[in-house]
């Protein structure tokens, strides 16, 4: 039985060794080399892009994906909290209100992106409609800025948010809620001490789970933060296109994937990560 | 509270939405701006017109068609394989697969290509984005299926077993169908993240495989373009009702 | 006698825990056999070693003679009945009977048909055999199980506690079915369960398990009325634990005054009664603190909390058990 189950798991493992360990090598070993003229790399070995991740010039640019990143799971968890325990507490309609979060969440990340330039940009409907009311003659710079940025990661990754919570608060024992509305805990304090406290698992699983693909995030600050250099991510991409720095660009992405897996391994740990998909 | 809570729920609602039902009701705008001047079909009929997007559509269908199949088939076996018996190391793989940010991901394969290619011979086009496809979206496969499998009751097999069957036998005859909704769920799934996908794409892209995200991206870089909001609207409904069935049948 | 499965000192050992720990049995052919003992003491693994689904760590496995370790369970001429009946929900009643016959049963090849309506008029549903299971009773479920396995008459017929699905009321009734079939049938039928009473009434022979290992093999009437340990004494039935051994609570008696010459008793007082039916269980506790359990005639005298009785009984009912300290 051993034998099929081994002979079941070699495709995968075929393909992640040669489509996902194997290409992270080569960025490994190209991290370490020096940049070539036109692209690409050549030696000698250096370390010289290893060190260059610490230069202002870019720890700024790094702190600030920490930042837009930090500030977008915090909007998540304000909106996406309410929203998980209406869900959990709709009774027969669950699935459905979970459904309805879940398949615009799998339609089209880039449509859903550019539904919002549409709204936003400076012909956009937003400023067409105040425009033509005529509260304002210029139109607003709505696009293009940190707060479209953070706007277009909230709108990707909420989901995110409410599904580890959702499956958190779903779980608890309304008896508890009951028991605290017995011992006389009004509604509003009953959530303040029973609900969010229980909930911590799924606050961190769904924080977790949102922060990792917003610090990684490239379309959305490409987008709607107008090709500047916002985030990592951009600069990754930068690095492989226009600045020819491949090894640069490796390092990067090298760095950026040890801050996921570290986070990664920080949830597991806690066995948050089930309710990933 | 109780009065508070729903009120909120509508509005996360129509956050969710209404970006997307005004993308949709201004793709039949009589007028290339945004101030409605009747309804249309103009922009459809402009973009059933335009050769490059059909050009475009017609590779991500065959993308997506192709990585579909062999991620599912592979997705489906590896699910199987780890519902047998856990493996660390493969799980801990595509859970990371899961979270590698896109674009490291797209600028790993590229220089890997790139670097295997030289030796080879070989450009980019097609069959990279395939094989990039079906490395992203197996994960995807595995959750699904895997789940599905936690459902059935191991006992089963066991059953196939004892009255005879070999265990291939036990699995194509029992298992296979009993979790056959969920293959197609994820099947589903596959197929919707590797028709959308536009970042990891665009790296390994070669010059005559252009995706219809490609061509999307390109547009609303460009500036305003009603054709792109006609695209926009028919790939949002097709792929909505094609989760909405997925999900459906991860139910059932 | 003409052994059909026989178990040489079997173990299976798992990374820090012995489930079956050298276990040595002969079954013979024709007979209902039960593995008794309570839950974790290795009787399901035991079974899982005879079926193939698990191999034993050492020890071999015999069945018609044949040593079958390493044979996978479709090389087995056994089938099991599992606890959960394990019926494939894909498939109606036929399909799922008929399943066994294409694959371990390609020796019936040419008689499929007849076959599958005799396993159905066996286990009387002749008019259910397009049904899926889904469709069916606990009860109706449990007898396409044991139809499924018994078509394709197996040297053994292993059945994993296939009652214990059921309403205890239905329990006793298909109890009865279940030991009629197999007289009917003929084939051995390796019985695995947790609960006394059914391994009593269904048995020939029967093994008690505890730690994974045998405490003793016999027929019902001598492990119940023989227990060669306190385990098995306590684990089949009530016991009055005395001093040079133990007493069933049913040849405990209770009177007024003290008995006879040639009777062993002790004074007492009683704690409490309960009135089960037919008899009555008095409680009483003796003038060391400790209490014991007799049973009484509902006709006999009543007696009521605090009454100073006498307890009594004969010594041959003494049950004792050698060298074995009390537990």
């Amino acid at each position: 039985m051993n034998r099929l189950r081994n002979a079941f798991l070699a495709p995968a493992w075929v393909v992640f060794t040669l489509l996902f360990f194997a290409p992270l090598a080569v960025i490994a070993a190209y991290s370490l080399a020096t940049r070539g003229t036109y692209g690409g790399v050549s030696a000698p070995a250096s370390l010289e892009s290893w060190v260059r991740l610490a230069d202002p010039l870019y720890l700024v640019i790094l702190l600030r994906s920490f930042a837009l990143a930090g500030v977008a799971t915090f909007i998540c968890l304000l909106l996406g909290f309410p929203l998980a325990l209406f869900i959990a507490r709709a009774g027969a309609r669950r699935n459905l209100y979970l459904q309805l979060v879940i398949v615009p969440f799998w339609t089209s990340f880039l449509v859903r992106t550019y539904a919002w330039m549409f709204l936003l940009r400076e012909t956009g409907l937003v400023n067409s409609a105040l425009m033509a009311l005529g509260l304002t003659r210029e139109p607003l710079p709505l696009l293009y800025n940190n707060g479209a940025v953070i706007l277009g990661l909230v709108y990707g990754y909420l989901p995110f948010m409410v599904l580890p919570l959702y499956a958190t608060l779903e779980r608890m024992d309304r008896a508890l809620l009951e028991a605290a509305a017995d011992l006389g805990a009004r509604s509003w304090s009953a959530l303040w001490r029973v609900v969010i406290p229980l909930s911590a698992p799924g606050i961190r699983a769904g924080s977790v789970l949102v922060f990792i693909p917003c610090l990684g995030a490239y379309l959305t600050p490409d987008l709607m933060g107008g090709g500047k250099t916002i985030m990592i991510g951009n600069l990754v991409q930068n690095q492989f296109t226009t600045a020819r720095d491949w090894p640069f660009g490796s390092a990067l992405s090298l760095a950026l994937m040890v801050i996921v897996m570290v986070l990664l391994m920080a949830l597991v740990r806690r066995g948050g990560e089930e309710g990933m998909l | 509270m109780k009065r508070l809570l729903p009120l909120y729920a509508v509005a996360v609602y129509a956050f969710f939405y209404l970006p997307l039902a005004t993308l949709a009701v201004f793709s039949f705008n009589a007028s290339r701006f945004t101030l409605w001047e009747g309804f249309s079909w103009r922009w459809y009929a402009a973009a059933f017109a335009d050769a490059q997007l059909i050009e475009a559509t017609w590779n991500s269908l065959v993308i997506a068609v192709v990585a579909t199949a062999v991620s599912t088939a592979i997705g489906t076996l590896c699910a199987y394989g780890l519902w047998k018996r856990g493996s660390a190391p493969l799980t801990g793989s595509l859970y990371l697969s899961l979270v590698t940010p896109e674009i490291v991901m797209g600028i790993a394969l590229l220089a890997f290509f790139q670097w295997v290619f030289r030796f080879l011979g070989i450009q980019l086009g097609l069959h990279t984005v395939i094989l990039a496809h079906v490395a992203f979206s197996i994960a995807y496969v595995v959750v699904v299926v895997l789940a599905r499998l936690r459902t059935m009751d191991a006992a089963l097999e066991e059953a196939a077993l004892d009255l005879g069957a070999t265990e291939w036998q036990a699995f194509r005859k029992v298992t296979l169908p009993m979790i056959g909704p969920g293959v197609a769920a994820a099947a589903m799934l596959a197929f919707t993240v590797s028709f959308d996908d536009y970042v990891i794409t665009s790296m390994v892209a070669g010059v005559d495989s252009e995706t219809l995200p490609m061509v999307i991206y390109a547009m609303a870089r460009r500036g305003a373009n009603p054709v792109v909001n006609s695209i926009s609207t028919m790939i949002v409904v097709a792929l909505g009702v094609m989760v909405l069935v997925s999900e459906r049948l991860r139910e059932t | 006698m003409d052994t059909v499965l026989t178990l040489q000192a079997v173990s299976k050992q798992y990374p820090g825990h012995r489930a079956v720990d050298n276990i040595t049995l002969e079954i013979a052919r024709g007979e209902f056999f039960s593995l008794l003992g309570p839950s974790g003491c290795g009787k399901t693994t035991a079974l899982r070693m005879i079926a193939g689904f698990e191999e034993p760590t050492s020890g071999d496995v015999f069945l018609g003679g044949e040593r079958i370790n390493g044979k996978r369970p479709y090389e087995r001429n056994v089938s099991t009945v599992f606890q959960s009946y394990a019926l494939f929900p894909h498939l109606t009643v036929r399909g799922n009977i008929e399943f066994g016959l294409r694959h371990k049963g390609k020796r019936f090849a040419g008689e499929m048909d007849r076959r599958i309506r005799a396993a159905l008029e066996m286990v009387h549903l002749e008019n259910k055999e397009n049904r899926r299971p889904a469709e069916l009773s606990g009860g109706e479920r449990q007898r396409v199980a044991l139809a499924r396995s018994l078509v394709l008459e197996p040297e053994v017929l292993l059945l994993d506690e296939p009652l214990s699905a059921l309403d205890p009321k239905l329990r006793k009734q298909v109890r009865l079915e279940l030991k009629s079939l197999q007289r009917r049938v003929g084939i051995t039928f390796l019985f695995i369960t947790h609960d006394q009473e059914e391994a009593l009434s269904l048995s020939d022979r029967m093994a008690v398990m505890n730690r994974g290992a045998v405490e003793q093999i016999g027929t019902p009437e001598e492990i119940y009325l023989k227990p060669r340990s306190r385990f098995v004494a306590s684990f089949l039935g009530g016991m009055n634990w005395i001093d040079s051994g133990g007493l069933r609570p049913e040849v405990t008696h209770l009177g007024a005054e003290p008995p006879g010459d040639g009777e062993r008793s002790l004074p007492a007082t009683v704690v409490h009664s309960v009135f089960l039916g037919n008899f009555v269980q008095v409680q009483v506790r003796l003038a060391s603190g400790e209490t014991m359990i007799a049973e009484t005639g509902r006709r006999d005298v009543a007696f009521r909390n605090g009454d100073a009785v006498h307890i009594w009984w004969r010594a041959e009912d003494e049950l004792h058990f050698e060298a074995e300290a009390r537990k």
